[in-house]
C-alpha cells in the first residue's frame, strides 16, 4: 500500500500475558495496514486475541499484558515508543475507541454531557466550557438522539442500550479521531438496534471520513460495514483480504469453517449450518505447526510439524495454508 | 422528597417509643436501686422510691416517662447529681458538647486520611506502599482503643512530656491530640481499607477504561472516576458509626479524663440513675436515626440512580 495512504500500520505484534501458568501469546507475530478512510474488520472466535491486538494499538493494555515484539505505526509515528503522556494525548484524540457492553461503559454517576465534555476537554483543544457543551449537544444530535439539549443533562441509567451505544459513539468521535476501534460495538445490544447503530456507523465514517477497525465475531455485520477483513485465529491472522473476496471465495479452512457455520439468506434450500469441530488451542502450550491443524478436516502431516506462511490468494487476498502448496505449488509467495 | 422525609420523622418517632419501652424493661429488669448503698435500710429506700415514683406499677412509671418525654422534660437525676435536671447535665454542662468536638475532630481525621490512604493503597496495588498500608490499617482495626490510648499516653505525656496527661475540658489545642487520635485511629483504618476495596473494585469497571480510552489524566481516573463510585460503601459505614463517634468513647474519655457523655452514659448505668439512663439512651438512638436519614440523602447525593421516594412504594 502506498505510504502516505497508510494511517496506520502493524507489523510483527506480538502481545503476550504473563501468568503464574506460564507466558500466554495472545498475539502472535500479525502484521495488517490500514489505510484512510478504509473499515477493516477482524474476526475471530472468543479468545483469539482480537481485542488484545486492538488494545495495544491505545495502550489499554492491563497487566500481566506485555507488547513483546513488532511495531504498530500511526502516521508514520512509533506508537509503543510513546511516553505515557504522548500516549494520553493520543488515545481518545487521535484513535479513541468504543467497546462491547455500552451499559457499563459509561460512568453511573456523571451526566451524560459532562462525559462527552471531558473527552473534548482533556486534550486541550482550546475549547472554553461552554463552547464544548455546545459541541457535545452537536455530536449527541449527530448520533441521532433527540432532544440533545436535554438529554446531555441526564445520567446513563436515564438512556437505553442503544441509546447509550450512541453516546458512546458521539464520545469517541467528538475530537475528530482518525482511527476509530470499534470493539463488539453491536454484540450486547438487540438486532434491530444492532442494524440502527451499524447504520450510523457507516453514515458516521463517510461524512467525518474516520478509519474504523472493527472487531466482532458477527459474519454478518463484517459483511455490512466492512471494506477488509482479518480472520484470526488463536493469535494470528490466517486470511485476510476483501470483504467480498472473504465471503465468496474463502480460501483458508478456518473461514470456510466459519462461513459454513453462519446462516445466509443468500444459500438455495435450507442447508444445516456445519460446527466447526474440537476446541479452540490451548495457547499456553500452543503446537508447534498451524494452529488451526488438530482442527481441520484437511489437515496434513506438515501441518502439525511447520506453520504455514502466507499465500497471495488473490488480489490484496492473503491466507496462510499447506493446502495452498498442494492445490498450485510454485504460486507460494512467502509474505 | 418531602413526602419521603415526613414519612422518615413519623417512623423515627415510633422507633423512638420503641428503644424507650425496650430500654425502660431491660433497666428494670436489671437488679438494685438508685439509692442503694451501704448504709441505706428498706425504710430509706421505700421512702426514695415513694419520692420519685418508683413504687408505682412499671406500667404507669413508663408512661410518666412517655408523657416527659412529649413535654420535653427529660427528668431529673436520681442520685449522680441528686435533684438536677437531666436535660441540663447532658446539655448545658458541656457533656454533650465535649464529645460532640471530639467526635467531630475524629471522624474528619478519619475521612481526611482514611479515604485517601486508601486510593493511594488502591492505586498502588501490589507495591510496598500497599503492602505498608495494609499491615498498618489491619493492626490498626486490631489493636484495643484502650491499648492505644495507653501508648499515646505514656509516650507523649509521660515519657516525652509534649502534651497534658489530663484532657479534660480541653481547654486548648494540645489536650485535643491524643483524645482525637485515639479515638480515630480505628475508624481512619476501617475506612482505609473499605475505601481500598472499593476503589479496586472500581477501577476495573468497565467505564475507567472508558475514560482511559479518551485520554483522562490518571489523576482525574482516580479523583473523579473511581473515587465518587466507590465512596457508597464507605457512607453505609460512617454512618451509624458517625452517631457512636460522635456521642463520644467511654474508653477515650476515661483514659484522658475527658468528662464526656460516653463516660458519663455508663456511669449512670453503674449507679442506676434511670432517668439518666433513659435520657442517654434516647438521645443516642436519636443521633443515630439522624445519621441513618443523612447516609440516605448523601447517597442521593453521590449516585444519580437512587432514587429516595422508591423506598417508599
Amino acid at each position: 500500500m502506498d505510504e502516505k495512504k497508510t494511517l496506520l500500520e502493524v507489523k510483527d505484534l506480538k502481545v503476550s500475558f504473563f501468568t503464574p501458568a506460564g507466558e500466554v501469546k495472545a498475539v502472535d507475530g500479525i502484521s495488517y495496514s490500514l489505510g484512510y478512510n478504509e473499515v477493516m474488520g477482524i474476526v475471530g472466535e472468543s479468545g483469539s486475541g482480537k481485542s488484545v491486538e486492538a488494545y495495544s494499538i491505545i495502550g489499554l493494555l492491563q497487566s500481566p499484558g506485555k507488547v513483546t515484539g513488532g511495531s504498530i505505526t500511526f502516521e508514520g509515528e512509533d506508537v509503543l515508543s510513546f511516553s505515557e503522556e504522548q500516549m494520553r494525548q493520543f488515545r481518545g484524540n487521535r484513535v479513541s475507541m468504543i467497546f462491547q457492553n455500552p451499559m457499563t461503559c459509561l460512568n453511573p454517576v456523571y451526566t451524560i454531557g459532562n462525559q462527552l465534555v471531558e473527552a473534548l476537554l482533556c486534550h486541550d483543544k482550546g475549547y472554553s466550557k461552554d463552547q464544548a457543551r455546545a459541541r457535545a449537544i452537536e455530536m449527541l444530535e449527530l448520533v441521532g438522539i433527540n432532544n440533545a439539549e436535554k438529554r446531555i443533562d441526564q445520567y446513563p441509567h436515564e438512556f437505553s442500550g442503544g441509546m447509550r451505544q450512541r453516546a458512546m459513539i458521539a464520545m469517541a468521535l467528538i475530537c475528530e479521531p482518525k482511527l476509530l476501534i470499534a470493539d463488539e460495538p453491536t454484540t450486547a445490544l438487540d438486532v434491530t438496534i444492532q442494524a440502527q447503530i451499524l447504520e450510523l456507523m457507516k453514515a458516521l465514517q463517510k461524512k467525518e471520513n474516520t478509519s474504523i477497525i472493527f472487531i466482532t465475531h458477527n459474519l454478518g455485520v463484517v459483511a455490512e460495514i466492512c471494506d477488509r477483513v482479518s480472520v484470526m485465529y488463536a493469535g494470528r491472522i490466517v486470511e485476510q483480504g476483501p470483504v467480498n473476496d472473504i465471503f465468496y471465495d474463502p480460501q483458508h479452512p478456518y473461514t470456510k469453517g466459519l462461513l459454513a457455520s453462519t446462516p445466509r439468506l443468500d444459500e438455495e434450500g435450507r442447508e444445516r449450518l456445519v460446527p466447526i469441530e474440537g476446541t479452540p488451542i490451548d495457547l499456553l502450550n500452543p503446537p508447534q505447526g498451524c494452529s488451526f491443524g488438530p482442527r481441520c478436516k484437511d489437515c496434513m502431516k506438515i501441518c502439525l510439524r511447520q506453520k504455514p506462511p502466507f499465500v497471495q490468494v488473490g488480489d490484496g487476498h492473503i491466507s496462510a495454508c499447506w493446502l495452498h502448496f498442494r492445490e498450485q505449488p510454485g504460486k507460494g509467495d512467502k509474505t | 422528597m418531602t413526602g419521603y422525609i415526613v414519612k422518615r420523622i413519623v417512623v423515627a418517632f415510633l422507633t423512638l417509643l420503641l428503644i424507650m419501652c425496650i430500654t425502660f424493661l431491660l433497666m428494670n429488669a436489671v437488679p438494685g436501686s438508685p439509692f442503694l448503698t451501704e448504709k441505706s435500710t428498706p425504710e430509706m429506700i421505700a421512702r426514695a422510691n415513694a419520692k420519685y415514683g418508683l413504687d408505682k406499677p412499671l406500667y404507669v412509671q413508663l408512661f410518666n416517662y412517655i408523657k416527659s418525654y412529649l413535654q420535653g422534660d427529660l427528668g431529673t437525676s436520681l442520685k449522680m447529681q441528686e435533684g438536677t435536671s437531666v436535660s441540663r447535665i447532658i446539655f448545658h454542662q458541656g457533656k454533650f458538647t465535649l464529645s460532640l468536638k471530639l467526635g467531630v475532630y475524629a471522624l474528619l481525621l478519619a475521612v481526611i486520611i482514611g479515604i485517601p490512604l486508601g486510593c493511594i493503597a488502591a492505586y498502588n496495588r501490589g507495591k510496598w506502599i500497599d503492602g505498608f498500608l495494609r499491615v498498618m490499617t489491619t493492626v490498626g482495626v486490631a489493636v484495643p482503643t484502650f491499648v492505644l490510648a495507653t501508648l499515646l499516653l505514656v509516650t507523649f505525656a509521660v515519657k516525652l512530656q509534649w502534651l497534658p496527661t489530663l484532657s479534660g475540658s480541653l481547654p486548648d489545642a494540645k489536650s485535643y491530640v491524643m483524645p482525637v487520635i485515639s479515638l480515630s485511629f480505628y475508624y481512619t483504618c476501617y475506612v482505609a481499607k473499605l475505601t481500598r476495596t472499593s476503589m479496586l473494585d472500581a477501577i476495573n469497571q468497565d467505564y475507567i477504561r472508558t475514560a482511559r480510552a479518551k485520554g483522562v489524566k490518571t489523576r482525574a481516573l482516580i479523583l473523579k472516576h473511581a473515587l465518587r463510585n466507590s465512596l457508597i460503601p464507605v457512607i453505609t459505614y460512617l454512618g451509624p458509626v458517625m452517631a457512636g463517634i460522635i456521642t463520644g468513647s467511654f474508653v477515650v474519655e476515661s483514659t484522658f479524663s475527658v468528662p464526656g457523655l460516653g463516660k458519663y452514659y455508663v456511669q449512670s448505668v453503674l449507679n442506676r440513675d434511670y432517668p439518666v439512663i433513659m435520657a442517654t439512651t434516647v438521645v443516642l438512638s436519636a443521633l443515630v436515626i439522624v445519621m441513618n436519614l443523612v447516609v440516605d440523602i448523601a447517597y442521593k447525593i453521590v449516585d444519580p440512580r437512587i432514587t429516595l421516594t422508591e423506598k417508599e412504594d
